[in-house]
């Protein structure tokens, strides 16, 4: 029982302790926050380690350069193994350290602050999740689906496919084989309405959670429907077993495209390499590949500090991605900077800031979008790679950047209204 | 708590049954109360409080499955889907009625109730892991219904925006005032489960958890009772959603799927099954470990790692500590934390004197 005892006061001092070592003293002048969400550890960490590495590495190769107008930021990981409390907890802590800016990450922990970041006034970005709606800037005026939404995404599918197939879908038959959650529904709205107006065939084929199985799926595609071009809209390990199955039915994989997350080449190592493949297409928001300055200036970063650029760098797609939003929030924070005249933004200035993004391109690894207080999204730009011996190359018969296609903002309807079909 | 009984002389039964037989017992629920419900909300920042909101709705949720785990012996793997249909009732009805909270509260439970009930139905016939695996596909069943019929999940992307609850006409925002509502109904779970154990339903559930043939040939309605059980379980379940509903802002099943259940089902395991105290150390014990272990990590990963590395190290080891407290907490004391909690109690009664 004196064990119990002992134990009871050892476990007291030490959780005082760890009161004090919480309240840390409040930041330096000249010290801006920004949140950033992240899942190393839960479902999506094939995406999170590339990613969010990618975001440090960005912010650090800013700091390193003196920060921005003067400011350096300090970049608050907080991982949420995409679980829903995790990240509120996280939210709670970004504003009590002040945030202007944070980085949510996946779509329902983006749902869940939406309501909050409008409350609080800090914005937060989703690039390539989140609620597509969300593009409209007046009726989310604190989210920002950047670069492309599901919406856009399918769409650009939609325009990228009609391009291929000769400026002409009518009559064409095109299978979407989608993950069975909201997200993976997302992008039938606007495919549907492209279907009425394109006139071409379209039949959902879902997949149900986790997302490995899905033969009987690919056999209905491949000798029942016979479709003229596949839409893979996959997360996690299943990309890479539709990959496997497309082919080993048989299917052309230059036939198929992939949206964003279907689209790195971890899914093309795990369907077995690139010659397994070849002909693939994949739908991206940010560049891929080797060739951009910033990507330079990182990897001369480290060998500048004595160290080898970093692996994750080798997964250039979701690497690349995590530079975008990086960027991005940089470039919101230093328009909020220059809009304030060198004083300390707040969230709502960060908001103008990143309302004011133009002509960002770091050599091409953004898109050319133009961010609005009425258009969130910035012109929902995507590029089309495909797997070409042993990397990923740009498609030639599509513009760089492909705007949004198919649709406009729609009207902001109140939930729940906005049905599906 | 710490108080030592003495002149305990119990005349009638009503003196012997009371919550609290003494006026110490009294007076220190009395003070935790004000403590909770004054003191707490005024003195601690929004980061605080916003954690403790995340317990309190724990809370709820872990005394309900704690009724139908801990005092009924049944097993229950589809409690986070019953919280996502109290959470969808609850958004349906106050988009579509614009039905207040007070209402929208009570039939999100009652949904969850009714819809748990059913789902109980096979504890009638099977037990132990074969009802884990009736009530998982409860949990497959109720995620396929909202995700696909679009009635209920209000669209493509199965959440619905909820208003904040309004509350003597002003909408509920700061953490505190949230506090105040979330405190209020953990409360009143709180003190409805301890009654509950103390009534004639709940010591039929005991019986029926210690051996349901006896407990039939006693004169306890096996039939009624287990799928009361269920029934009152799925209520707080439903419930809980609600309170998660109407604190996001919004309802999404993606906040309830199976790892919530499992999450629940661990609350109890480590708080200490069939009872009221150890479902609130296991609310508070869940939601808290990641978040403490992060600070501490933090903390001491600061002085020798570097951030890239500390970032990739922290929630990979979190999870290692989170499982290895788990093990040490359950190899120590098989009946959790309560069990735990009493011994301390027990040691300090009888302080210093302890032969």
């Amino acid at each position: 029982m004196k064990r119990i005892a002992r134990g009871t006061l050892a476990l007291a001092a030490a959780s005082a302790s760890l009161v004090c070592m919480i309240d840390r003293p409040a930041a330096q002048q000249k010290e801006l926050v920004i949140g950033e969400q992240c899942d190393r550890t839960g479902a999506t960490q094939l995406v999170g380690v590339i990613l969010c590495p990618g975001i440090m590495d960005y912010i650090d190769l800013i700091n390193s350069k003196g920060g921005v107008e003067g400011y350096r930021i300090r970049l608050d990981e907080i991982d949420h193994e995409y679980k829903v409390p995790p990240a509120i907890e996280a939210y709670e802590r970004y504003k009590a350290e002040g945030a202007v800016s944070i980085m949510l990450y996946g779509t329902p922990q983006t749902q869940a602050l939406t309501q909050k970041l409008n409350e609080d006034k800090i914005p937060g970005t989703s690039p390539g999740f989140g609620t597509s709606a969300a593009a409209n800037g007046t009726r989310y005026p604190y989210v920002f689906p950047i670069a492309a939404s599901y919406w856009s995404q399918g769409a650009a599918a939609i325009k990228f496919i009609k391009d291929k197939l000769g400026g002409n879908l009518e009559g064409k038959k095109i299978a979407y084989l989608y993950y069975d959650n909201p997200a993976g529904h997302e992008p039938m709205v606007i495919l549907e309405d492209l279907r009425k107006t394109e006139k071409f065939e379209l039949k959902n084929f879902a997949v149900p959670p986790p997302g490995v199985e899905m033969g009987a799926q690919v056999l209905d595609i491949t000798q029942r429907f016979r479709p003229d071009f596949v839409i893979s809209h996959l997360f996690g390990r299943s990309p890479s077993v539709a990959i496997k199955e497309l082919k080993r039915a048989g299917y052309p994989l230059s036939k198929v495209v992939g949206l964003v997350w279907a689209s790195a080449e971890a899914d093309v190592q795990a369907a077995g390499g690139w010659s397994v493949a070849e002909g693939y297409h994949t739908i991206q928001f940010a560049g891929v590949g080797d060739d951009y300055p910033a990507r330079h200036e990182i990897a001369a970063m480290y060998k500048a500090q004595g160290k080898e650029p970093p692996k994750e760098m080798q997964n250039t797609v979701y690497y690349n991605r995590g530079l975008l939003a990086a960027a991005l929030h940089v470039e919101a924070v230093r328009n909020a900077i220059k809009a304030r005249g060198g004083e300390k933004p707040s969230g709502e200035d960060v908001k103008k800031g990143f309302e004011a993004i133009h002509g960002l391109t770091l050599g091409g690894l953004v898109p050319p979008m133009e961010l609005s207080a009425s258009d969130h999204e910035g012109g929902g730009w995507v590029q089309i790679f495909q797997a070409k011996g042993g990397k990923f190359v740009k498609e030639t018969s599509s513009p760089a950047w492909m705007p949004r296609f198919g649709w406009r903002f729609r009207p902001a309807v109140q939930w729940p209204r906005r049905l599906a079909r | 708590m710490f108080h030592r009984e003495s002149g305990v002389f119990k005349t009638s039964y009503v003196a012997d049954m009371a919550v609290y037989p003494l006026p110490i017992a009294k007076w220190t629920v009395a003070a935790l109360a004000a403590l909770f419900a004054v003191i707490v909300p005024l003195a601690m920042n929004e980061y605080y409080l916003s954690l403790l909101n995340l317990i309190l709705i724990a809370v709820v949720g872990a005394l309900g499955l704690n009724i139908l785990v801990g005092y009924t012996g049944q097993i229950s793997i589809g409690h986070g889907a019953l919280m996502s249909v109290g959470a969808y009732t609850a958004a349906n009805l106050v988009t579509r009625l614009d039905a207040p909270f007070w209402l929208a509260l009570p039939a999100g439970g009652a949904m969850a109730a009714t819809i748990g009930a059913v789902i109980g139905i096979p504890s009638l016939r099977i037990k132990g892991l074969y009802l884990a695996i009736a009530t998982l596909a409860g949990q497959l069943i109720i995620e396929w219904t909202i995700n696909h019929v679009s009635w209920i999940s209000g669209g493509v992307q199965a959440s619905i925006e909820v208003p904040r609850p309004t509350l003597f006409g002003a909408q509920l925002r700061t953490q505190a005032q949230f506090y105040v509502f979330l405190l209020f109904f953990a409360a009143v779970a709180i003190v409805a489960t301890i009654n509950l154990a103390r009534s004639r339903i709940g010591r039929a559930f005991v019986a029926v958890r210690d051996q349901d043939i006896a407990a039939e040939i006693i004169g306890i309605d096996i039939f009624r009772y287990k799928l009361l059980a269920f029934a009152i379980s799925s209520f707080y379940a439903g419930v809980t959603g609600v309170l998660y509903t109407y604190y996001l802002g919004i309802a999404n099943y993606e906040q309830f799927q199976i790892n919530v259940s499992i999450d629940y089902l661990a609350m109890i395991i480590i708080g200490g099954l069939g009872s009221v105290l150890g479902s609130i150390f296991g609310a508070i014990f869940v939601t808290l470990l990641p978040i403490v272990t992060r600070w501490m990590l933090e903390g001491l990963g600061g002085l020798i790692l570097s951030p890239a590395d500390l970032a990739n190290i922290i929630p990979n080891l979190r999870l290692v500590i989170f499982g290895a407290l788990i093990i040490i907490f359950l190899a120590l004391e098989p009946e959790g934390l309560s069990r735990l909690w009493r011994n301390i109690v027990a040691y300090f009664r009888v302080w210093p004197f302890s032969y």
